[in-house]
């Protein structure tokens, strides 16, 4: 952990119409770091790392990414995007593709890969996470914790800086949870830099470094999971775990 | 017990032939729409045969001599028909998809281009074919213009392609705006540009969900190949018209429908089967 940040954002604001979704977001990922993002839905989670990923082009702040102010005039959004892995909620995996497919189009349509290399590189990462013999299947025809363990192949392929993981076991069955999140962990002790949205606070508690807690757009606490839930400080992150602990989520 | 319920609970989706029945399978429900169907249409015939002037209308448009006499010409017409149908719908398919991804090009930049597609799909939608077809096929060849074809069928060809490819431009827009957005994103955040995910993601997508109303657009152009007839290209219609005119009788009007039908009607079928296997494979998704 510890090191220059990997990925800054440094007073980010982000409207929809007169909705003020993100209201000043200050964060920073150090490199090989794990920061989780908590809060209840519509707090900006979502809206913050589609941010990063520059899917949402920001009213006010910058980005920072390595160093370079990805959010300035004039870059290569697609090339920033290059670097950043994101999995969404719903998969999005490119239904008419086979697996294989979805997930050589970023290496060989975006970075330029041969077809042999592209497809090699995909069959490492399938085989990797257990997935070589759904290489030919189409996504339809896989489970959803299968589904969602592609899409993060799919943005590993384009061996990315840094990954973005927007709440990638909301849309699942609860026995399909596990097999994802084993997968975030082993990129965790690999060393990938990543910043998660998720429900899962017994997850997040065992895998981040931090933990930001975000409420009505702001990041209303931060702190190692030990401190954000053991000893919250802040009244609304206190019955924010409340509300979870009584679900039985904690 | 349990197959009486499965029966109540009406025909499956899709299932054609028990809606054409009108409403649950079963032995009894098939006697009755079989009795009714008879009992319909013999009357029906028995109307018409019945009526005052039967005799004389059987011969001017059911006259198998002049039918046998006819059909040979009209049948080698229909060929112009089909070479017009098959060659316009090539331009129709190709240029129909380049207004549908022009008007869907993002950002305040390509407004211009926007407006220039969205413009075009007006006009030609609101103008009749007809009047296309007369304005082109007379007007152009009429200019004299060196370089430029003056075969009426050529331009007449124009003429279908302009119109239809402006609805058929509004069937790949709804093709494409129904993917979901997240596909988009899904596409962008791979570092892909937009006309890659365009042409990788949104738009094979979007051509496989349309082509039960592109098949539908299809059959009206089949039809609107007749139209030409009007600038004097001698085609089935046209043909029908000359064989009428020697013959003093209707009938190769009748001919050439059915030579009309013989072509749409399988097309017809074939884009229903695809709707209710479209239908089927959505049900079996949800």
């Amino acid at each position: 952990m510890s090191g220059r940040p990997a990925v800054e954002l440094q007073d980010v604001h982000k409207s929809f119409g007169h909705t003020e979704v993100l209201r000043g977001i200050d964060l920073a990922v150090p490199e090989h770091g794990v920061v989780c993002l908590i809060g209840a839905s519509g707090s900006g989670k979502s809206t913050l790392l589609r941010c990063v990923n520059l899917l949402e082009p920001l009213d006010r702040g910058s980005i920072f990414l390595d160093g370079e102010e990805i959010t300035a005039e004039g870059v290569d959004v697609n090339r920033v995007r290059r670097e950043i892995g994101i999995v969404f909620q719903a998969y999005n995996l490119f239904p008419h593709m086979t697996v294989l497919r979805n997930v050589t189009l970023g290496p060989r349509n975006a970075l330029g890969l041969s077809r042999a290399d592209a497809e090699a590189r995909a069959d490492e990462l399938l085989t990797r996470f257990g997935l070589e013999d759904k290489r030919d299947a189409y996504p339809d025809s896989l489970s959803g914790g299968q589904q969602q363990r592609v899409a993060i192949v799919r943005a590993l392929a384009l061996r990315p800086k840094l990954m973005l993981l927007d709440e990638i076991t909301s849309a699942l069955d609860p026995e399909l949870v596990a097999e994802v999140l084993n997968v975030v962990r082993e990129l965790a002790q690999g060393g990938m830099t990543m910043l998660i949205a998720t429900h899962e606070m017994a997850f997040a508690r065992d895998i981040a470094d931090r933990v930001c807690f975000l409420d009505e757009g702001v990041i209303l606490e931060e702190g190692t999971p030990d401190q954000i839930f053991a000893e919250p400080r802040q009244p609304r992150t206190q019955q924010f775990l409340a509300r979870i602990v009584a679900a039985g989520r904690l | 017990m349990a197959l009486e319920q499965d029966e109540r609970s009406g025909p499956r989706l899709g299932d054609r032939s028990s809606r054409i029945l009108g409403g649950p399978g079963g032995g009894r429900s098939a006697a009755i729409a079989a009795v009714s169907t008879i009992v319909f249409f013999g009357v029906l015939v028995l109307l018409v045969v019945n009526s005052p002037n039967w005799p004389e209308v059987r011969e001017q448009f059911f006259n198998w001599r002049v039918f046998r006499n006819s059909f040979p010409d009209i049948a080698d017409a229909f060929k112009t028909n089909v070479k017009l149908f098959l060659s316009a719908e090539v331009f129709i398919l190709v240029f129909g998809l380049f207004l549908a991804v022009l008007r869907s090009l993002p950002g305040p930049v390509f407004f211009p281009l926007r407006v220039l597609s969205t413009a075009y799909t007006d006009v030609f939608r609101g103008i009749p074919t007809i009047l296309l077809v007369y304005m082109l096929g007379f007007g152009i060849p009429g200019l004299q213009l060196s370089g430029v074809p003056n075969s009426q069928f050529f331009w007449a060809a124009v003429a279908l392609v302009l119109v239809y490819s402006a609805y058929v431009a509004e069937v790949y827009r709804a093709g494409i705006e129904s993917v979901h957005p997240s596909q988009t994103a899904a596409a962008r955040s791979l570092g892909l540009t937009h006309a890659q995910s365009m042409r990788y993601v949104v738009v094979p997508q979007a051509v496989r969900r349309v082509v039960p109303p592109l098949l539908n657009d299809f059959i009206g152009l089949q039809k609107d190949t007749a139209l030409v007839a009007l600038l004097g290209v001698v085609e089935a219609f046209r043909q029908s018209q000359i064989e009428s005119a020697g013959a003093f009788n209707h009938t190769p009007y009748l001919a050439t429908a059915l030579l009309f039908l013989l072509l749409t009607i399988p097309l017809t079928r074939f884009t229903d089967w695809l709707i209710a296997r479209n239908r089927r494979r959505e049900l079996a998704r949800a």
